[in-house]
């Protein structure tokens, strides 16, 4: 029979001419067109389900997910680079509110971005329910009998024989089985099918899905992300107070915070000295002490940025870091009244950076008033002659610290909060120099800078280093990974097994010789299904070439004469 | 020795072998302009042979019934001694497809073309070890794996994509015809390489050393050569199912059509080769987010963030899941899923190019 049938292929034809024999081949579900309910208000609930959870419906909703997740990635979003969203909206007012009005600035937490993929997950949801029974229906029941007509199957063979029909079926069913086909006498025929592990996978990748998209929805919930900046030899313990700044899901409770403190000992960069790339860090690591819980003993290890330290649900990454003299301010009568390590900010990827020194109490100036004191201070880790204002490379080659002192009120009791990093300058006076200029000195370390008229004086004592560190909580990561290993394999078996149906017809035919046929049937084209059947063909042609020479004692009524 | 002196030398060692590497990336695109000559010479030649087998096996000769089909497979030659005829099995293709033989391929069943194709592939095979070695020479001169950026990422590319033809080719696929098309692409991604995108070799930025992100890469690159034969085979299809329509509609195709596409595998086998490259490579792909997800969780702290590039594999993911599905819903086969595999390979192609070109995230920060 030749179909030369042009251009769309309808895939129910086939089905058709097949009857029994190649339904349940697979769970998906069947296609009708969309006819539309007569029926009042259930009538179209049920049409609705119906279509939501059709392979049409849910190959739309794939594409409207790949389609809408594309402007996210073009649009500058809220969530990755805020800064960004505002300069947008800064230079294109109308079309920023457009985009705002429409959500385009936050797309992945948008409203109809959400109704998509819940739309996909119920469909997805209703997809998988209904087909896990009905291939749990399939495992218990048997594979159909041979259909008519072998020949129109896409792929056959068939032989003649001297054995009798009875012996040919008995040998393809102990064949079949052996093969680990599930196999059964159906008649004149033996039926076999076997690849339900496609079926399996492909259920499991469904469902893999759907763990991996609750443990997503889950960890953004629950999750929390918090900065802080820690000086070699201070330490951090992991609670919502001691974070410079903090964020977490709508869900999250402060109860969450995983215990956990640690020190940091020291922070190591080395940096590449020569070629374009001259300056990028190589080697960038902190070396910290942490312990787990309340009481826990401390450890030891490195923190790197590709290698955050893991403490239950908390990861501690290492995301920056930067310079902090040591600076000692003595007031006019020679005491001590500030000795601490200043965290300086970074400005530049060689390190430039600035900061503030402030001095709140026990300052006297030279009359012993009490005053408070807030020092400038711009660091140059590797000071060139040449490029005063702007360290030429990251690491600490020739470190200089310059500094401008003032003196007056800080105004950090107004109860504004301010920042450790600026100076409200409003209430202070500066310094004045020998020749009556602003003072203002580069120091390197170990130098001291003197306040002028005996106002005390300033100290570089040295450097150390500080590390950022990022701790962040994503609970139900496990659950995603597992999900998503889950769905390779699912997808792995739903993919590369072959699910299908073998048949052997024995019969006598009409000049009393034993006639035999076979033939296979998959879902999907497969080179591999008519290389099956002709090995199987080849094992059951030799068992009864060989058979025929040691006749068996004939045994009356054949099944095969039923039909 | 002092540290310095060392560290010139290797430096110097490193600059010398990155030279070589040029040199031997060069010379791999002289083999593969000869290569792409014998391929075309082969084209030339097979046009010589005018047999016309779509048109006889889809008008007057597709009335003569299952002797036209595709071939009888013969099986199980294993020694045996029976005097009677062993079983064949006859293949039948799917009901609904057009039954057409495969095409003989670029050289039309010309003796002198087959060995000009021959000349093609040992060319390829000559082009692709050089390609190879400027590549190993690369990586030795940087001292890691050769894709810290778009230059390089290029030339391991369109070697992988070779690599890929040439497995085949061993595993004695029916992917000859593809020779022409691979290599004109393999030419123009390695000029691009050496004109627009080189970079001088150097080292990486710490974010960017993990075995995750070799996994990452090294699978990405591989799917990207899977994925490209893929679409080649569909856009070869398209053309072909054209073809075979307007002969099965009784028009008469032109005769540039005719002489090449003729020689091309039938529509119904592209389509299939097409099917099972993109099928096979999807669950690596899949893999290769997923490692990609957790270089990112270790690295930026978030596994999955939105980012360009993250937010563009998964665009591509999504439209080859689009393009399965479609294959098993009932109307959407043939030409709509090759559509379908077209769109998603185009994702792939932007993600490379548009996201590392237009579009800035964490990901830009190789370098282009
Ligand atoms: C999150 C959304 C989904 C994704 C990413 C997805 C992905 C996939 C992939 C990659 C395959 C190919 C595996 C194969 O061919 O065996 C597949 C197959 C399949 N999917 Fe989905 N799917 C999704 C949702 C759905 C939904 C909602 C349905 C229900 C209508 C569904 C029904 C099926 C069926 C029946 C198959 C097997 C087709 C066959 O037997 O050839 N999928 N899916």
């Amino acid at each position: 029979m030749s179909k030369t049938t042009p251009a769309t292929p309808d895939a129910s034809v086939g089905d058709q001419d097949l009857g029994a024999a190649g339904s349940q081949l697979s769970t998906a579900p069947v296609e009708g067109p969309p006819n539309l309910p007569t029926l009042g208000a259930i009538g179209w609930a049920r049409w609705f389900w119906r279509q939501l959870t059709s392979m049409r419906v849910a190959l739309l909703l794939l594409l409207l997910v790949a389609l809408g997740a594309i402007p996210g990635s073009l649009i500058p979003q809220s969530g990755t680079d805020a800064t960004k969203v505002a300069d947008f909206v800064k230079n294109n007012p109308t079309l920023g509110d457009v985009y705002d009005k429409l959500g385009l600035f936050h797309v992945y937490s948008s409203v109809w971005f959400s109704a998509i993929y819940i739309l996909l997950f119920v469909s997805l949801v209703g997809c998988i329910v209904p087909r896990t029974w009905q291939f749990v229906g399939q495992l218990r029941s048997r594979p159909p009998g041979a259909p008519k007509r072998l020949t129109r199957l896409p792929a056959y063979t068939t032989w003649r024989t001297a054995a009798e029909p009875e012996q040919v079926r008995e040998a393809a069913l102990a064949l079949l089985k052996k093969r680990r086909f599930r196999a059964h006498l159906a008649g004149d025929n033996v039926a076999g099918e076997k690849g339900y592990v496609r079926e399996v996978g492909n259920l499991a990748f469904h469902i893999a899905l759907i763990v991996l998209l609750t443990a997503f929805a889950w960890g953004q919930l629950f999750k929390s992300e918090g900065n802080k900046l820690v000086v070699e030899g201070d330490g951090f313990s992991n609670t919502l107070t001691q974070y410079d700044d903090f964020k977490s899901g709508n869900l999250f409770d402060t109860g969450d915070l995983v215990p956990l403190s640690f020190r940091l000992n020291k922070f190591t960069g080395t940096y590449e000295t020569t070629g374009p790339n001259k300056g990028t860090p190589r080697l960038y690591q902190a070396a910290i002490t942490y312990s787990e819980g309340a009481y826990g003993k401390g450890r030891k290890t490195l923190v790197k940025v590709n290698e955050p330290l893991e403490v239950g649900d908390a990861k501690v990454y290492l995301t920056a870091h930067g310079y902090a003299p040591l600076i000692t301010v003595r007031d006019g009568k020679g005491n001590v009244v500030y000795r601490d390590a200043v965290a300086l900010l970074p400005l530049d990827s060689n390190v430039t950076s600035t900061g503030v020194i402030k001095v709140l109490d026990g300052y006297k100036n030279a009359k012993g008033v009490s005053e408070q004191l807030g020092i400038s201070a711009f660091f140059l880790p590797t000071y060139t002659t040449g490029s005063e204002t702007a360290s030429t490379f990251p690491a600490l080659n020739n470190p200089v610290l310059n500094l401008t002192p003032y003196h007056g009120d800080l105004g950090v009791d107004s109860g504004i909060p301010q920042s450790v990093y600026q100076l409200d300058k409003s209430h202070v006076k500066d310094f004045k120099d020998a020749k009556g200029q602003e003072l203002r000195e580069n120091l390197k370390p170990g130098q001291t800078m003197k306040l002028p008229n005996g106002a005390g004086s300033v100290t570089y004592e040295g450097t150390k280093q500080w590390a950022n560190f990022q701790v962040v909580q994503q609970p139900a990561s496990g659950w995603a990974l597992g999900g998503a290993l889950t769905a390779i394999f699912g997808l792995a078996a739903s993919l590369f097994i072959q699910r299908r149906r073998v048949w052997v017809r024995a019969v006598r035919g009409d000049d009393g010789v034993t006639v035999v046929e076979m033939a296979g049937l998959g879902r999907s084209e497969s080179a591999k299904l008519p290389e099956e059947l002709g090995e199987l063909a080849g094992v059951l042609y030799d068992q009864s070439q060989t058979e025929q020479s040691t006749p068996e004692p004939q045994e009356a009524p054949s099944e095969g004469s039923e039909k | 020795m002092t540290l310095a002196a060392a560290t010139e030398l290797a430096t110097a060692t490193n600059e010398h072998l990155a030279n070589i590497s040029n040199t031997l990336i060069y010379s791999s695109m002289a083999v593969y302009t000869l290569a792409f000559f014998a391929y075309i010479a082969e084209w030339l030649l097979g046009s010589r042979s005018k047999v016309g087998r779509t048109a006889a096996a889809l008008t007057a000769g597709a009335k003569t019934k299952t002797k036209a089909k595709a071939p009888a497979v013969t099986v199980n030659q294993g020694g045996s001694t029976a005097v009677l005829e062993r079983p064949q099995v006859v293949v039948r293709s799917a009901a609904g497809s057009r039954d057409v033989p495969d095409g003989p391929g670029a050289h039309g069943g010309d003796e002198q073309g087959d060995l000009y194709g021959r000349i093609a592939i040992s060319l390829t095979v000559l082009a692709f070890l050089i390609e190879l070695g400027g590549v190993v020479a690369r990586a030795a001169s940087v001292e890691r794996a050769p894709w810290g950026n778009m230059y390089e990422f290029n030339i391991t590319f369109s070697t992988v994509a070779v690599a890929v033809y040439l497995g085949l080719l061993a595993l004695k696929k029916n992917v000859r015809w593809l020779g022409l098309f691979l290599v004109t692409t393999v030419l123009l991604d390695l000029g691009l390489a050496v004109t627009v995108l080189y970079t001088a070799s150097d080292q990486l930025v710490p974010a960017l050393h993990s075995y995750w992100l070799y996994i990452h890469v090294s699978t990405a690159i591989f799917c990207g050569a899977v994925f490209y034969v893929g679409a080649v085979a569909t856009i070869l299809y398209l053309f072909k199912d054209s073809y075979e329509n307007k002969i099965a509609s009784g028009g008469t195709p032109g005769r540039f059509a005719n002489s090449v596409l003729d020689r091309l595998p039938a529509s119904a086998s592209l389509d299939k080769f097409a099917y099972r490259v993109n099928a096979a490579v999807f669950p690596l792909w899949t893999f290769t987010i997923i490692a990609g997800a957790i270089w990112a969780g270790d690295a930026w702290g978030r596994y999955w963030g939105w980012d360009p590039k993250e937010t563009w594999s998964f665009i591509t993911w999504v439209a080859y899941a689009c393009y399965l599905h479609a294959r098993a819903t009932a109307g959407w086969k043939g030409r709509k899923a090759a559509y379908l595999a077209m769109l998603a390979f185009g994702c792939w192609l932007f993600n490379y190019y548009g996201v590392n070109i237009f579009v800035t995230g964490k990901h830009s920060y190789a370098g282009v």
